[in-house]
């Protein structure tokens, strides 16, 4: 077993802290924030950002502790990386369908609502496929 | 200097949790509550990660890789459910 160093020690302490700082601010905006297209961006930067960290910190833990080069953490994070934004983007659309389907305007926060789309288009989530487009890849 | 690193990031996410737990019960729309549900679990995937680096054992990993895969699979199939009222088509 390799003797850490201070410098080690140090780098390990602080990328957990920041790592569980940033997962609470993320939570703390999914509380606090008033609507729901504002407690998106919590959640899915905050939140992510603070897993990384804590990711990076547990691998530099087990690399200076034990001297085994883990590829695990590395293997979650991309993956998280990877898939948080595909998450939001959903969360997003389903919004903004039931907000279409419910015909109740959003009461809208301190940031106001969203602009419009240019030039009377529609959100691209409303819009029919275009023609030649498949509508779904299962389908050609 | 770890071990309180590793207990102050365990409170964090400790009250985190309780937080995402506060608008999962309270969020006046479905989508908050899928949010809240997505972050629990990317909250319990940094929590399982944590009580690796605390009782210095590399065997919790798989356990997390495994809830990042299945979290993110649940929350899309609930919001497929909430956009088409059907998972699969």
């Amino acid at each position: 077993m390799i003797d850490l160093g201070i410098l080690g020690e140090i780098a390990i302490a602080a990328m957990l802290v920041l790592g569980g700082g940033f997962a609470l601010v993320g939570s703390w905006g999914l509380v606090r924030l008033p609507s729901l297209m504002e407690r998106l961006h919590g959640p899915t930067k905050a939140t992510t950002l603070g897993l990384g960290g804590i990711l990076i910190g547990s691998m530099l833990f087990f690399q200076l502790e034990q001297g085994t080069w883990t590829v695990h953490e590395l293997l979650i994070s991309l993956f998280l990386f990877i898939t948080a934004p595909i998450a939001a983007n959903l969360v997003a659309k389903v919004h903004i369908h039931a907000l279409r389907a419910r015909h109740t305007p959003t009461v809208p926060g301190p940031a106001g609502a969203p602009p419009p789309p240019p030039s009377g288009a529609d959100w691209a989530t409303h819009e029919a496929p275009h023609p030649g487009t498949p509508a779904s890849t299962s389908e050609n | 200097m770890i071990g309180y690193a590793v207990t102050f990031a365990f409170a964090c996410l400790a009250l985190a949790l309780g937080l995402n737990l506060w608008r999962l019960l309270k969020g006046p729309e479905v989508g908050d509550r899928v949010l809240a549900l997505d972050t629990m679990v990317i909250n319990s995937i940094a929590i399982i990660v944590l009580i690796g680096v605390a009782t210095t054992n590399n065997t919790y990993f798989e356990a997390a890789l495994l809830l990042a895969m299945v979290g993110f699979v649940g929350t899309v199939a609930y919001c497929k459910f909430m956009l088409r009222g059907d998972i699969i088509e």
